[in-house]
């Protein structure tokens, strides 16, 4: 079976393509109606097979999959695409496997969307990705700000309300691993990798104790962040 | 890690292990001892006065033994004090009474007093020696209080003998005063002692008078008093020392060169050994005691063999490594030894062995001593000569085979007739070779004659050794110049020269004689060390194959019976750590399964030879492997004496180490194979509740989305479609929190709980439960309050989070809209309590836990939703943890929820923000 453009109507050169792997009919709809609405041009492909071949030839700007595909798992899928490509993958799961969340993550996938989601939820993620993606083309911006705080990139420093905040260099660390994957989320073993060293995955301690410091330098409220997110038993998500 | 932490700082997983190891510390109770120079000091009036004032104090005192001497003033001072019962023994019949150890260690107070240190208990008793009673006190968490005399010091106790005149049989090993807690110090100048003495106040046996009132001599009295104070004052200096070591975190280990005791036939050896410990105390050095057996030493009488090993055995009690070599040569042998173990300082006693001269001609390098060679060997080392008392009424030491002597006196029977035999075969060899000769002296040259009767004289001492070696070069010198000499079948001899021929065949015989009964001796050693290899590979090949706890232990005692000749058995734990013997081996041993229980409880050898029930007659070893005690090996050897021998036992520990790493290791497989059939079977589950999972949400994923898509479609959805598509959608939300409540109830309860647990933070796992909840709590606000100090707690963080998510749930679903609810959590030693609170009606019914009971709900057939399983989810997640949830009416109206959850303790790196380098400059 071949993807289909799910719209009749005309779609503008130029416009955003989308690779859906589901086998959940409703699912399928709903989330290509969402789609479609933004003015995405969506491809949906049933079995990891076809979504595969999808995403080789339609060169989308956006892959959705679900994890539990009926001939075969999700995390191969992203797996195989994150080989040739750096589109920006979303992967469906439901709430209990956060192993599965992590390996699908690890393996390379951006976010995860935990059923039941709702549209508006999809698309706020759809758009953080997509600007996300479009931004890595631009020369890199050295200044860099969310909520109430402004990082300079090039000189290290960090203003918060027009006041300089004071960070170890591992907090510094940890801080700038987060902006650089702004909107994605970063598993505590890639988190522990990149700042502290591949010695370190099983120290996660660490990462809690300094993600807590963080927290209450940078933060309104520690206890109900607005920013430095927690997605709770997979890692951390930076949100701006 | 280096930028990560700065030196300065220490390092997490130390400040860990240093946690463990003060933990450790403080379960064991402390040692005070009350040291005297002499009796009549005042001790015991002292402790018991310093007891009273501890149980004003609410201590809870315990009198286990207490020698009052009749004396009413001590006497008065029990009264109000707790004494525990003396045990009643019968020893030939007679009624003793001895301090009772079960009975002290059930009623376990905090703090007991034992009077008499060094007191040495009946045969039968657990310990042979007081000292060793308290010690297992000691280990039970209780603290001790004891008395001790300066006589009884086992280092000093031939000092003090030496003075006084009297030496005491009953004496404690230095480690014990040495690592004492507290050392108090009773101390009274000699006159008035002496005074003391006079008004009666002394207690003596009556048959003890005598030799006591020669003992209390005012020069004896002054001279013990400086020994004490000595004493005390060196155990002060080491507890500066171990206060410095405490400060730092890294210890000063004993970088110098240690001592080494030679131990040999000499009388004054046990001096040396004395000595040497002094020295290596004072010097702060650990202290090896060396026997070096050479062939002249084998052939010792057993009686002074045993006299050896005895000395060794009191090296080991005074802490030194004890090692027996066997080299023909002591000097090199001890040189070798000294290098291997650092050692730099050589103390050896002065031999009054004075060899036959002409033993000295033939063997040049013996003429000098002992401590000479050792010099020209290794001139750095620094000798130190111990000279002999000229008392010779030094206690013999306790025989240490008592038990033993009908074997012993046996053995030596078969040595004796086997030595006699010995000399006989000499004597028919050497008639065979004059009979062999007597043909041939027609034949052949006489020079060729004599040269068939050195060959004699080689094959004797290849043979027989060194002695009938000798023997046999007198007697073919004489066969040859009887039998084959001109004039023959005379002594006489026609020619001068042939005397020289005779002493060149004398010397020449002698000579080779006894190198070849040297080689024989060194091969002799080989050959042993080549069966202990042999035996210690072949176990370790059939325990490498062994693949189940019955093939461990069949071929363990399999190769130990043959090994050691005689009764071995495995006793292995199960699983409530009670130790019993296996099956296959029941029956046929006479194994005192709780003297092995003792030793695996204690971590410390029991049995024969041992310092615990020494009257038993097996030896209990431990089966020691890296993780753990895997159980007990008990052996009785064929020769007692064999256990005291420090190789042998070595060998034992050897074989022990052997069989418990084979038991770990088959351990180890049953413990990964019931791990695989665990994971295959929970893979199973899982896979099951994860495809029930995914069937029921996908659909009500799809009602949710589509009903979303409805609604945005504004143009063709009225205000009243929208309002059915929200209802419908919430009500899809709604069942999804239903069915998820029962996935949780169905994964909780369909057996062991899987815990994904790593280290994490409340404020997260809370941030996390708020945020998840944000669609039901819509805009209304959660107090958190957390300390900013609250340590890291080990959970699984997403099933933690499901508590608060229904804790929170619950609150907002039962509470007014506007009315707070509260998240606060505190951390005490070992316990994290969170606690949610509310301000709404409070709890529907009086007591709290029935409402975690599965299909509970608050309101009968109340509107609100639910169907009662959220807080019976709570409850099993947080038993999981180890932990326990409670809900009780809050003060001032509300309820609050509360759980408790095991706080371990981690190393914090907390503190980082104060020290590091800032990024800002």
């Amino acid at each position: 079976m071949v993807g289909t453009p799910a719209s009749s109507s005309p779609v503008a050169s130029g416009s955003l393509v989308a690779v859906m792997v589901e086998d959940d009919p409703q699912i399928r709809r709903f989330v290509r109606l969402a789609l479609e609405a933004e003015g995405w041009q969506v491809y949906v492909a049933e079995t990891l097979r076809q979504g595969l071949t999808d995403c080789a030839t339609r060169k989308p700007n956006l892959v959705i999959a679900d994890l539990g595909l009926p001939d075969g798992d999700g995390v191969d899928l992203v797996r195989d695409v994150r080989g040739w490509s750096t589109v920006p993958i979303i992967v469906l799961s439901a709430r209990a496997d956060e192993q599965q969340k992590i390996a699908a993550l690890d393996a390379g996938a951006d976010d995860y969307l935990t059923k039941p989601f709702g549209v508006a939820e999809l698309l706020a993620r759809v758009r953080a990705h997509v600007r996300r993606s479009q931004q890595n083309d631009e020369p890199d911006n050295v200044r860099f700000a969310f909520g109430d705080v402004q990082v300079d990139l090039a000189a290290r420093t960090i203003e918060r309300s027009g006041g300089s905040v004071r960070l170890t260099p591992i907090e510094y660390r940890l801080l700038t691993t987060l902006i650089s994957n702004a909107g994605r989320v970063v598993t505590q073993r890639q988190l522990l990798t990149e700042v502290w060293g591949p010695g370190y995955v099983e120290r996660s301690h660490y990462l809690r104790i300094h993600m807590g410091h963080l927290r209450h330098k940078l933060e309104r409220d520690p206890t109900q962040p607005e920013h430095l997110l927690t997605e709770l038993g997979v890692g951390y998500r930076f949100k701006v | 890690m280096a930028d990560t932490y700065p030196p300065q700082r220490p390092d997490p997983d130390a400040l860990l292990a240093q946690i463990n190891e003060d933990a450790i510390s403080a379960t064991r109770g402390k040692l005070r001892i009350y040291f005297g120079a002499s009796a009549g000091v005042g001790k015991t009036y002292a402790m018991l006065t310093a007891a009273r004032k501890a149980k004003l104090e609410e201590v809870d005192v315990v009198i286990g033994v207490v020698e009052t001497h009749g004396r009413s003033e001590t006497a008065a001072l029990l009264d109000g004090l707790e004494l525990l019962p003396l045990r009643q023994v019968q020893y030939r019949d007679r009624t003793l009474h001895e301090f009772d150890l079960d009975a002290a260690l059930s009623r376990k107070p905090q703090l007991l007093l034992v009077d008499e240190l060094a007191h040495s208990n009946i045969d039968g008793s657990r310990h042979p020696k007081r000292w060793q009673d308290i010690e297992e006190v000691l280990s039970a968490g209780i603290d001790v209080w004891t008395a001790l005399n300066v006589q009884h010091l086992e280092s000093l106790n031939d000092i003090v003998g030496g003075i006084t005149q009297v030496r005491v049989m009953e004496t404690v090993p230095d480690h014990v005063f040495d690592h004492a807690d507290a050392v108090v110090l009773i101390d009274i100048p000699a006159d008035e002692l002496l005074k003391r003495l006079k008004a009666g106040k002394v207690y003596f046996a009556e048959q003890a008078e005598r030799a006591a009132r020669s003992f209390f001599r005012k020069g004896n009295l002054m001279a013990l008093r400086e020994i004490a104070l000595r004493r005390t004052a060196d155990r002060v200096e080491d507890d500066v020392q171990t206060y410095r070591d405490a400060e730092s975190i890294n210890k000063v280990w004993k970088t110098e060169a240690g001592i080494l005791a030679c131990i040999g036939p000499t009388p004054n050896s046990e001096q040396v050994v004395r000595s040497a410990a002094r020295l290596a105390n004072q010097l702060n050095v650990s202290w090896h005691a060396v026997y070096v057996e050479t062939p002249a030493l084998q052939r010792l009488p057993a009686a002074e063999r045993e006299a050896i090993l005895s000395v060794l055995k009191l090296a080991e009690d005074l802490q030194a490594n004890s090692a027996v070599l066997a080299n023909a040569s002591p000097a090199e042998a001890l040189v070798a030894y000294t290098s291997e173990h650092n050692l730099s300082r050589f103390v050896l006693g002065t031999s009054t062995r004075s060899r036959g001269w002409w033993i000295s001609l033939m063997f040049w390098r013996n003429r000098k001593s002992l401590s000479e060679q050792v010099g020209e060997l290794a001139p750095d080392l620094d000798r130190i000569h111990v000279g002999r008392s000229k008392d010779h009424s030094t206690r013999p030491l306790a025989k240490l085979f008592s038990g033993s002597e009908g074997s012993n006196t046996e053995a030596q029977q078969v040595t004796w007739s086997s030595r006699w035999m010995r000399y006989v075969w000499t004597l028919v060899g050497c008639a065979v070779t004059a009979a062999l000769c007597f043909p041939i002296s027609s034949v052949v040259e006489l020079s060729n004659v004599a040269m068939v009767f050195l060959l004699g004289v080689v094959l004797i001492a290849m043979r027989f050794g060194r002695a009938p070696a000798a023997l046999a070069a007198v007697l073919n010198v004489l066969a040859f110049d009887f039998f084959f000499v001109a004039p023959r079948f005379s002594f006489a001899i026609s020619d001068v020269q042939y005397l020289l021929t005779f002493a060149i065949m004398l010397v020449v015989g002698l000579i080779t004689g006894n190198l070849t009964a040297g080689l024989r001796f060194q091969a002799r050693i080989a050959a042993n060390r080549e069966k202990r290899v042999h035996t210690l590979f072949n176990l370790s090949r059939d325990l490498s194959s062994a693949l189940q706890i019955e093939q461990v232990i069949s071929a363990s005692t399999e190769v130990l019976t043959r090994t050691f000749g005689h009764d071995v058995a495995l006793v292995l734990p199960d699983s409530a750590e009670r130790l019993h013997l296996p099956t296959q081996q029941v029956g046929q041993k006479a194994i005192d399964i709780d003297i092995a229980q003792w030793a695996f409880d204690h971590e410390t050898e029991a049995g024969y030879g041992t310092d615990t029930l020494p009257s038993s007659h097996y030896r209990y070893v431990l089966l020691k492997a890296p993780v753990r005690l895997r159980g007990v090996l008990a052996i009785r050897p064929a020769n007692a004496r064999w256990l005291h021998i420090p190789e042998q036992r070595r060998y034992i520990e050897t074989f022990a180490s052997l069989i418990a790493i084979a038991l770990e290791r088959v351990h180890f497989v049953q413990v990964a194979q019931s791990m695989l059939v665990n994971v295959e079977s929970e893979r199973l589950r899982n896979s099951l509740l994860a495809a029930l999972s995914h069937d029921l949400r996908t659909p009500l994923t799809a009602l949710v989305g589509l009903t979303e898509s409805l609604t945005s479609e504004k143009s063709s959805a009225d205000g009243m479609h929208q309002e059915l598509a929200d209802e419908i959608r919430t009500s899809a939300l709604r069942m999804h929190t239903m069915v998820n409540n029962l996935l949780d109830m169905a994964r909780l309860q369909s057996g062991e709980v899987h815990l994904r647990k790593d280290w994490q933070s409340i404020e997260e796992v809370v941030g996390g439960a708020i945020r998840s909840l944000q669609p039901i709590l819509k805009g209304r606000a959660i107090e958190v309050q957390l300390p900013d100090d609250l340590p890291l707690i080990e959970i699984d963080a997403v099933l933690i989070e499901r508590v608060f998510a229904n804790l929170l749930e619950n609150a907002t679903k039962y509470t007014p809209d506007n009315s707070p609810i509260e998240v606060s959590a505190a951390a005490r030693t070992d316990w994290l309590t969170v606690s949610v609170a509310d301000r709404g009606p409070g709890l529907p019914v009086r007591d709290g836990t029935t409402l975690f009971d599965k299909f509970t709900r608050g309101e009968q057939e109340s509107a609100k939703p639910g169907v009662g399983l959220g807080l019976s989810i709570c409850r099993a997640i947080v038993e999981a943890h180890g932990g326990k949830i409670r809900a009780s009416q809050r003060d001032g109206g509300g309820a609050v929820f509360s759980f408790d959850l095991p706080a371990t303790p981690i190393a914090s790196i907390a503190g980082e923000t104060q020290s590091a380098a800032l990024v800002q400059t």
